[in-house]
């Protein structure tokens, strides 16, 4: 290029095809690059992973987007983050309320099918995961705290989210609106909860029985979806471990 | 095998160069057509050029692009269908999967995962080598045209782009080359410095793959903005100049006994191949009095994709396995 005169229509081309390369250049690496800050500055939602899922900077940096926890999950619970989560986009998560992971798979299948440890495989019972805790968000709104029992489909009859229920299937999930329920008192989240001694009903300050969650709690949001109140009562707080303020 | 490491030089942005020893058959047969050329009749020339002008408006048998796109969309349907019906036979998507039991990783984002989490997880290795082997006899590149979806996507985005230069309402604008190289290393450096695997956010290809087995997208805004971008201002900009899976398939395939063939004797250098070739810089040979010798490997940067094999009127280029030739 340099032995070429400057006013040459060759240097001129070779010239502007440089710049444009370091245009392109630096558009491809800025827009990866401008992927990055809205994660840092968290202006995206912080999100309940699955099953196993590692730590949130080393979960982004280990999952290869490839879903194929996705396409494990026997409930359908997990999704893939769309672009509007930035450079989580492709990265599953679960929506506790939509459909909740009830293990149904019994042997954490997402965490297996992972293949690149971003579910970290240390986990083999779904006592051992820590995706988030429950907790009581609205207890004035719990039908349990004024003593209301709960009949009929728990979350009315479009909602497509799907629960094991071992006395009528002990294999296949089946749809909650299928399953209705007739309670004298509303227990819902302490019934269906997988996981033993997690959450149970005792009484508040004022006697009244409330759901309380326990350390066993793996946050797996079965309660979240159950709830039959709208919004529900109880939420998972992602990530959250037990003792944390 | 200096032919080979050419080929790779080529491949990473250096410009093809002359080759200085050219054996003495192809010197022979330089001369033979020179005075061929002077030689032809009015009539043949214009034959000739007619076959050419025949064979740039599309003009001639598609076999092997209607037996790659048969191949790359069964394949990703494959993916499709395997996820609805739950048979899973193909689970995963283009980016990692497990086709029939077996670990599949593509090689690029292992290796932005590896370098941003810093842990060799064993399942990832073994997918990537999988993919290594399969590609290293399937001639690397191979995967672009018969595998990756939006290979499909900017082909038909190249078609408008080509009806639109015709029409002389848009102009190509190339880039250097080299930049995919950049791109490898900016990337590979960025995912180990700042932790996070950037370029499998932006990979238009794990983006489409997802898009086609879990739906629809968001994401694919930013598909359609690169398609728009080399429809409108420059041919195959993403696979030509910037895609770093790309590069590490040309890499994969370097010694693959799949490849394309050049025969010297039988071409008549009207470079119709150079005109539908997605990297037209591994044709180099085809001009005049450039191939060294008479019969030439294409380079490792050729994605295998038969334009060139469809085009030619002279079946100079043919698909050949190395070594099966020597066992005739």
């Amino acid at each position: 290029m340099s032995t070429l005169p400057k006013s040459s229509p060759r240097y001129q081309t070779s010239r502007r095809r440089f710049l444009r390369t370091v245009g392109l250049f630096f558009g491809v690496v800025g827009t990866s690059l401008a992927t990055l800050l809205p994660v840092i500055a968290k202006w995206v939602p912080s999100r309940l992973r699955p099953p196993g899922a590692l730590e949130e900077k080393e979960f982004l940096a280990s999952c290869i987007k490839c879903g194929q926890c996705v396409q494990v999950c026997p409930v359908q619970a997990i999704y893939l983050a769309d672009i509007d989560e930035a450079l989580g986009v492709g990265v599953p998560y679960i929506d506790a309320r939509t459909q909740a992971c009830d293990f149904s798979c019994d042997a954490v299948q997402c965490v297996l099918a992972c293949p690149t440890g971003s579910l970290s495989h240390s986990i083999t019972k779904k006592e051992e995961v820590r995706m988030g805790l429950a907790r009581v968000v609205k207890p004035e709104a719990c039908l349990a705290r004024h003593g209301l029992g709960f009949k009929g489909q728990a979350r009315g009859p479009n909602f497509r989210g799907k629960l094991r229920y071992s006395e009528v299937d002990r294999w296949h999930p089946i749809l909650v609106r299928d399953c209705p329920y007739d309670r004298e008192l509303c227990d819902l989240c302490v019934c269906e909860c997988p996981i033993e001694k997690a959450i149970s009903l005792r009484p508040d300050d004022e006697g009244n029985l409330i759901p309380v969650i326990h350390e066993a709690c793996v946050g797996c949001g079965v309660c979240e979806m159950i709830c039959p109140v709208e919004p529900s009562v109880i939420v998972i707080d992602e990530r959250k471990v037990w003792g944390a303020v | 095998m200096k032919g080979n490491f050419e080929a790779l030089l080529v491949m990473f942005g250096k410009e093809p160069s002359k080759s200085q020893q050219v054996t003495e058959q192809a010197q022979a047969i330089h001369l033979a057509q020179k005075e061929q050329i002077r030689n032809l009749t009015k009539e043949e020339r214009a034959e000739f050029k007619r076959d050419f002008k025949n064979a740039i408006q599309g003009d001639y048998s598609k076999k092997w692009r209607n037996r790659r796109w048969v191949t790359l969309i069964v394949i990703n349907l494959l993916f499709t269908f395997s996820f609805w019906m739950d048979i899973q036979l193909f689970e995963g998507s283009l980016i990692a999967s497990r086709v029939l039991g077996f670990h599949m990783a593509d090689i690029y984002s292992a290796i932005q995962v590896v370098l941003a989490y810093k842990v060799i997880f064993i399942n990832l290795i073994i997918g990537t080598v999988t993919v290594l082997i399969i590609w290293m006899l399937l001639g690397g590149r191979g995967f672009c045209a018969w595998v990756c979806p939006y290979h499909l996507l900017a082909e038909w985005a190249e078609k408008i782009h080509l009806k639109l230069v015709a029409k002389k309402w848009v102009k190509d604008h190339p880039f250097h080359r080299g930049v995919r190289t950049v791109f490898w290393i900016v990337f590979a450096l960025l995912a180990f410095i700042l932790g996070y695997a950037l370029f499998n956010g932006i990979n238009p290809v794990g983006i489409v793959s997802r898009a086609l087995i879990y739906g629809p997208s968001l994401a694919m805004l930013w598909v359609l903005m690169l398609l728009l971008f080399e429809i409108f201002y420059s041919r195959r900009a993403w696979c030509r100049y910037v895609c770093p899976m790309g590069l590490t398939y040309g890499l994969t395939g370097a010694l693959s006994p799949l490849q394309v063939t050049y025969n010297l004797s039988s071409c008549r250098h009207d470079a119709a191949c150079r005109t539908v070739c997605e990297v037209p810089q591994v044709l180099e040979c085809v001009k005049k009095s450039r191939a060294n010798k008479v019969k030439i490997d294409i380079g490792t940067d050729c994605t295998l994709c038969g334009a060139c094999v469809d085009i030619c009127p002279t079946q100079s280029l043919r698909f050949e396995i190395k070594g099966l030739s020597l066992i005739s």
